[in-house]
């Protein structure tokens, strides 16, 4: 009895956890299981998992990347600034701030795989600078629609009105976020099943050295993760632009933590036991409705974090103990 | 029996030692006077270093007991071996050595950092005291140096200034000249000398025959985990311990099959790399299979892991079937045609954490892929055709390699790469940790590679696998490769002679 039931604990223990969350929940606010909740909190979570797709990436190659939160942050006001200072068309505001991304990605690499600073301490730094040039590039200020500059005058450009529909539009009574969100999740799941760049991910992450001796070319491998890391958490950045309407400073430093809670619960799912795309959306879900709940039941909202690491702890522990198991 | 003068001696009796079961000792009986040098030997695997890691308390013996001059103990920690006057000399000098701290304080390291120490160093009496335990063994480093700064050598003798500053009584000295040039092993046979002169025992472990003579007093010789024999030195000559190191019985039986050679599939000239590989030439033909002996230590890891590509040449040309072979990485050289079955299977050659079924397809990913997308069905169908094949005994093809057996993850780190179009395959000890039963499938599945017309490189330290298996065999010893047999030339002693006489017998 006990050896079937362990197993089936593993296995679906975060799921059954999600689903009791979400009945304590209905119990105790009719408000909180109906679409538009239910959406709502679809919608809340929609740039978190975009940015926790990208460390999921970085930790199926055995690596971790710190800078996600600040590259949000940079994405962020570099899409306003574009509009709101500059006046670009939308291609090219959602085409720059990609780049960028990818090019803190590539930083990443060059600084982890081509110098060799363990992937913390590198991320760490790289966090660290992107950071200091956000602000900078703003000089510290939140970019908004017509924001005064420093010479006096106002800046000539608003928040493109196609823009802001990215992330506050719906198609089909379906919030676009989420709509983006989902494409997102089942492109990157059937990446990592289906496609051999997702597979040499896997396996360069499992173990480097017998990778590479089979023929992989690992270092590319392992640069291209940076570079989607940091691609995944500058849209996640585009989006909050949009979302928000504005150019908030600092606005990815919370991303970091939710994210990689989010992929850390994911280990718990279905027992993986390794970064995975399902488990990091199921994260992800666990996380919104926790908190979405939390704010209907008027819990202080510093508390949620609280909970949200509580379970976060918890989630580890399970995994844990079941891999150490496992091995024994 | 002739040393009850004043001499004092260390005795181990009936030491037993297994792990999983499997017997790594049997009753082994050993014997050490202080002030002789003690040659322990034996081929790998003959129980020498249990044996050594038992006496220095690494392991803890499952029977028997260790007397040192009339007291018995057991040793459950290297600190009660050192308290018996007990001191260990590994191969891997880092390992024992603080590479940041000064000569002086490695010295005295267990002093500085036993609990019951001053408080305070003074600095001047503890660099002084190095100087005079250096002096002792005639080294002239400043003690102020930093170890890290020192030559591979000049770390050895730090060890053995160490031991005489703890007041040593018997001393292992782990194959201590196999990393060492000539002029350093001479220097190295000096001071061994001095240690037995000031009365302590001296432990040697060591391949190479020669320096037995050389040096040393007694000789013990193990051989699948039981001592064979221990005598005086002039009652000794180098076959008759090459003879007991081998044992009479050691004929086996291996599946030889029959293949045609055909043109060379691999030309290697000039090859250099670092200190372990010195000039490399060699040429492997269709078909053939080419043993490379030596022993642990001669450079053949190191040897295949620059052929494909996993470490940089620094000189040399690879040619693969006549094309000249670009092997800046390991996927270079799959791309001109090398695998490699690694030595370290659990760590490089298989994935241990991924299932049978993802490490087959590794290396052909590309092929089995269209647009970048698998194709699970001719994944799926090409890894049962190699679990079929080759035998591999695994319960489901998604099962982990972690939990199939040795012989079995070899098959798999071998299958892997037979659907690439890999022209030469190099193995490296392949047989290591495999069952008697694996071991022959193994040899087969290399037989049928060679009658495919691949050219092999099989490289092993067991001398009777490369007799058994090879259409010829190649010795090498110190990064070169010194002899050359055709199949049926040579026999074990031959082989063993030229693996372990070194280059000095050559000139």
């Amino acid at each position: 009895m006990k050896n079937k039931l362990m197993p089936f604990t593993f296995k679906y223990g975060a799921l059954i956890f999600i689903g009791l969350v979400i009945l304590f929940f209905s119990m105790k606010s009719e408000y909180f299981f109906t679409y538009s909740n239910l959406t709502d909190i679809l919608r809340s979570i929609s740039i978190v998992t975009f940015v926790a797709i990208g460390v999921t990436i970085s930790l199926t190659v055995d690596g971790f990347d710190l800078s996600v939160g600040a590259t949000v942050s940079l994405s962020t006001v570099v899409t306003a600034t574009l509009m709101v200072w500059y006046e670009m068309p939308l291609a090219v505001v959602l085409i720059v701030p990609i780049v960028v991304g990818a090019l803190v990605g590539l930083l990443n690499a060059l600084l982890i795989v081509k110098i060799r600073i363990p992937d913390l301490l590198a991320t760490l730094a790289v966090m660290y600078i992107v950071g200091g040039i956000h602000k900078t590039y703003t000089k510290g200020y939140s970019i908004y629609s017509n924001m005064p500059l420093q010479d006096g005058t106002t800046a000539p450009g608003v928040m493109n009105k196609d823009f802001l529909w990215i992330g506050q539009g719906k198609l089909l009574g379906v919030p676009f976020p989420v709509i983006l969100m989902l494409l997102a999740v089942i492109g990157a799941h059937i990446f990592f099943k289906y496609t051999r760049w997702g597979r040499q991910m896997i396996m360069t992450g499992g173990n480097e050295e017998a990778a590479r001796l089979s023929g992989l070319k690992v270092k590319r491998v392992r640069t291209l993760a940076y570079v989607a890391s940091g691609v995944f958490a500058s849209i996640g950045g585009i989006l909050f632009a949009s979302r928000i309407g504005s150019g908030q400073i600092d606005a990815g430093a919370p991303m970091l933590m939710e994210s990689v809670a989010a992929v850390f619960v994911g280990y718990s799912v279905f027992a993986a036991g390794r970064p995975n795309i399902i488990g990091t959306f199921f994260g992800a879900v666990l996380m919104g409705v926790l908190v979405n709940g939390m704010t209907m039941m008027n819990v202080q909202y510093y508390t949620t974090d609280i909970i949200k690491g509580g379970v976060l702890v918890l989630a580890l522990a399970i995994t844990f103990i079941h891999l150490n198991r496992r091995k024994a | 029996m002739t040393a009850i003068l004043k001499t004092s001696e260390l005795n181990m009796r009936s030491i037993s030692k297994s792990f999983a079961g499997v017997p790594a000792l049997k009753n082994v009986d050993f014997n050490v006077r202080s002030g002789e040098i003690h040659a322990l030997l034996g081929a790998n695997g003959a129980g020498k270093s249990t044996l050594m890691k038992i006496l220095s308390g690494a392991f803890e013996t499952d029977t028997g007991s260790i007397e040192v001059e009339s007291g018995s103990y057991t040793f459950n920690s290297p600190s009660d071996s050192k308290r018996a006057g007990i001191h260990c000399v590994y191969q891997e000098v880092d390992t024992s050595l603080v590479a940041h701290l000064s000569v002086s304080e490695n010295i005295f390291l267990d002093k500085l950092a036993a609990s019951k120490g001053k408080a305070w160093l003074k600095w001047g009496s503890l660099h002084e005291e190095a100087k005079a335990v250096l002096s002792q063994i005639g080294l002239t480093i400043s003690p102020r140096a930093l170890v890290r700064d020192l030559t591979l050598s000049e770390k050895q003798l730090v060890l053995i200034a160490r031991l005489l500053a703890e007041k040593a009584k018997f001393v292992i000295l782990d194959e201590p000249t196999a990393p060492l040039s000539i002029e350093e092993t001479h220097k190295l046979f000096g001071i061994m000398k001095g240690l037995k002169k000031s009365g302590i025992g001296v432990i040697f472990i060591t391949h190479r025959l020669p320096e037995v003579f050389d040096v040393c007093d007694r000789i013990t010789v193990m051989r699948d985990g039981e001592r064979v024999l221990t005598e005086e030195k002039q009652n000794m000559d180098a076959a008759g311990v090459v003879r007991a190191m081998l044992g009479r019985s050691f004929e086996e039986e291996f599946p030889k099959l029959a293949a045609v050679i055909g043109e060379p599939v691999l030309t290697v000239k000039g090859l250099e790399a670092g200190r372990r590989v010195r000039g490399v030439d060699m040429v492997v033909r269709r078909g053939e299979i080419v043993a490379i002996v030596g022993l642990v230590g001669a450079g053949k890891t190191e040897l295949s892991r620059v052929l494909f590509g996993a470490d940089p040449a620094d000189r040399g040309t690879v040619e693969v079937a006549g094309k000249p072979a670009k092997l800046n990485s390991p996927s270079d050289a799959v791309q001109s045609g090398i695998a490699l079955i690694p030595e370290e299977r659990r760590k490089e050659g298989i994935l241990v954490k991924e299932s049978v079924l993802h490490n087959l397809s590794l290396p052909i990913l590309k092929s089995i892929s269209r647009l970048g997308f698998l194709s699970g069905k001719l994944e799926r169908e090409l890894a049962n055709n190699q679990i079929a094949n080759l035998g591999i005994k695994t319960s489901s093809i998604s099962q982990l390699t972690a939990f199939l057996s040795g012989g079995n993850q070899q098959k798999v780190a071998i299958g892997k790469w037979l659907g690439t179009e890999a022209d030469v395959f190099l193995f490296d000890e392949p047989t290591k940790g495999v069952d008697v039963g694996a071991k022959s499938d193994i040899f087969r599945i290399i037989g049928k590679l060679a009658q495919e017309g691949k050219g092999i490189v099989y490289l092993t330290c067991e001398l009777a696998e490369a007799l058994g298996l090879a259409d010829r065999i190649l010795i090498m010893c110190d990064g070169r490769i010194v002899k050359s047999f055709n199949r049926g030339e040579a026999s074990q002693e031959d082989l063993l002679y030229y693996a372990s006489a070194g280059r000095e017998e050559f000139v």
